[in-house]
């Protein structure tokens, strides 16, 4: 559905992305993630034919952004990072004018008015002037833009920022409900977000594309070691020396407090048994043990914080690892 | 519906609720009938002193004493007045990031650009046409030839698309209001200036060239009741200019 070749956007002295390459598939819902600044914006402006590429193509639906972006902004629906809005109108009277703005036909457009306001929650805001209306609401009201003329794909530019809890809940709840019927690519640097609602995550560093998989294979990629975390109720004032003692175990650390330490050892050495043994051998007391599995946080660091980003994988090199 | 009566509806109902569409207006309007009482008392002044010498009811010409002078001054009200018309067009989209929705919806820029003066176009000719009261309450009391005066109409029409058309184009180069409207009177009075630099040329073809450009020359003409095409010519094609430039400035906001 979203085909994007080698796109290189450069501004006059910097180079916001660079050689970017992804698909995205009909149905599916693609993150974006990335630092602030990582070219995410840019990206998402390009599909939106809204600025061009230097190089590179991307198609949308079928047509290409650049020879037939009017094709292509008909079926997009697209949030930007700062919601469109024009303070001095009405929810309703804003929906209208974006309504016909997409040519949705009139008769069509006071149910389809209907339907989104539904959709966001917006009821009880539909006849205030959108000046008026707190952060939340108008986030909603960029949302409901975003809907309104029902396009086949959805380009959603941090559609929770400035939420609340449980808006930000009810807004992923929705976007997840759109997921099938709806091709949607969605940024964000919220990793936790990405974990919800994602099939797949684009890791995007420094305008280069980091990494593609689903947040769990991912962290299941890049984790090199098997940590583990162990609470005794009394510690020996010699049990981490005791412990790097073990077979596999790599290194030993004390954790929050005394009574805790985190235990990293060789991939594949699963020592959970050994420590249990060891530990009701001493009577120290077992508490907890448990195995720390890699958050997408630590994968989006570790894969952020190195000055030179691992080569961009592609999905045939995804199988092979 | 076309996306172009769309835009042109949203523009004229953020003008309604917006307090510088007012201001604008009523100080337009007060100008126009400032002008055109002090040209009638005065009008009346010199027939009563003419009345006195010859001792006859003398017939003056209303024309040049009272209508050319209020369109000529009705000129210079122009050239500030309508920068500040056209100042938050493009400008005030691009600061509220709204250019993006603009932008990436299914209408050509072309309609944009056209949609946002035509809107502007439309509020002018609603002020002019106010001030058609003049004319038609003068004519209860006295005769006046009516030509130069749809003639004048007609200048005040042309001029001011031209000078909408300028301050579409400055709108569209920052995003700041304030600056859009500066741009657009400086850019006016270059134009108006090339005249003066024409004239001071006097009768070389590039003095005449330069007269041409400026607006003086074809106002004049008009309001003195002389309907040339290439007067007309002129006002229409550096009003589709100054749109066009418009047009190429905001396609190259995706560079």
């Amino acid at each position: 559905m979203i085909n994007v070749e080698n796109i290189t956007k450069r501004y006059r002295t910097l180079t916001a992305i660079e050689k970017v390459t992804f698909t995205v598939k009909k149905g599916e819902i693609l993150g974006f993630l990335g630092p602030n600044g990582a070219g995410k914006t840019t990206t998402m402006r390009i599909l939106t034919c809204f600025t061009s590429p230097n190089e590179g193509t991307v198609q949308v639906a079928g047509f290409d952004c650049f020879e037939q972006a009017l094709e292509v902004k008909k079926r997009i629906g697209y949030l930007p990072e700062t919601p469109p809005l024009y303070h001095e109108l009405t929810v309703m009277e804003y929906l209208l004018f974006v309504g016909r703005l997409k040519g949705l036909p009139s008769w069509r457009i006071p149910s389809r008015m209907d339907s989104v306001i539904e959709q966001v929650g917006l009821g009880e805001v539909r006849r205030r002037i959108i000046g008026h209306l707190s952060r939340g609401f108008r986030q909603r009201v960029g949302l409901a833009q975003a809907l309104l003329h029902d396009p086949p794909v959805l380009i959603l530019d941090e559609p929770t920022v400035g939420l609340d809890p449980k808006q930000i809940i009810e807004i992923r709840e929705l976007i997840q409900s759109l997921v099938g019927s709806h091709t949607i690519l969605l940024s964000t640097h919220i990793l936790t977000e990405a974990t919800a609602i994602c099939q797949r995550v684009t890791i995007i560093h420094k305008g280069r594309i980091v990494a593609v998989d689903s947040p769990e294979r991912l962290s299941a990629r890049l984790r090199q070691s098997e940590k583990m975390s162990l609470t005794v109720k009394a510690p020996p004032p010699d049990w981490i020396e005791r412990l790097r003692a073990f077979p596999g175990v790599m290194s030993v650390f004390q954790g929050p407090s005394i009574e805790t330490c985190l235990i990293e050892c060789k991939l594949g050495h699963d020592i959970r048994e050994d420590l249990a043994r060891f530990v009701v051998n001493q009577g120290i007391g077992l508490l907890e043990l448990k195995t720390v599995s890699m958050s997408l946080e630590d994968v989006f660091l570790h894969l952020t914080q190195h000055d030179e980003p691992p080569p961009p994988t592609d999905p045939l090199t995804q199988e092979i690892l | 519906m076309s996306p172009v009566p769309t835009i042109i509806a949203k523009e004229l109902r953020c003008f309604f609720v917006s307090p510088i569409f007012y201001i604008i207006g009523a100080v337009f309007l007060f100008i126009a009938g400032f002008l055109a009482h002090l040209m009638v008392v005065n009008a009346g002044q010199q027939a009563l002193r003419l009345m006195q010498v010859q001792n006859v009811s003398a017939q003056l010409n209303l024309n040049d004493l009272v209508f050319r002078q209020v369109f000529l001054g009705l000129e210079m009200v122009l050239m500030f007045i309508l920068p500040m018309l056209t100042m938050r067009l493009f400008a005030e989209e691009r600061k509220l990031r709204t250019l993006e929705l603009l932008l990436t919806s299914p209408i050509g820029i072309n309609e944009l650009v056209s949609a946002k003066f035509m809107s502007v176009l439309l509020i002018y000719l609603g002020l002019l046409g106010l001030t058609g009261i003049t004319p038609l309450v003068l004519s209860l009391y006295t005769s006046f030839d009516w030509n130069p005066i749809l003639t004048g109409y007609l200048a005040l029409a042309l001029q001011g698309g031209l000078f909408l058309a300028v301050g579409v184009l400055a709108s569209t180069m920052t995003e700041n209001q304030i600056v859009a409207a500066f741009l657009g009177f400086g850019l006016i009075f270059v134009i108006w200036l090339l005249g003066g630099l024409g004239d001071l040329l006097g009768n070389t073809p590039v003095g005449h060239f330069l007269s041409y450009l400026s607006f003086t020359e074809h106002f004049d003409r008009l309001v003195r009741g002389l309907l040339d095409t290439k007067d007309v010519v002129y006002y229409v094609t550096g009003t589709v200019l100054m749109l066009f430039i418009a047009h190429r400035i905001v396609d190259s906001h995706r560079w």
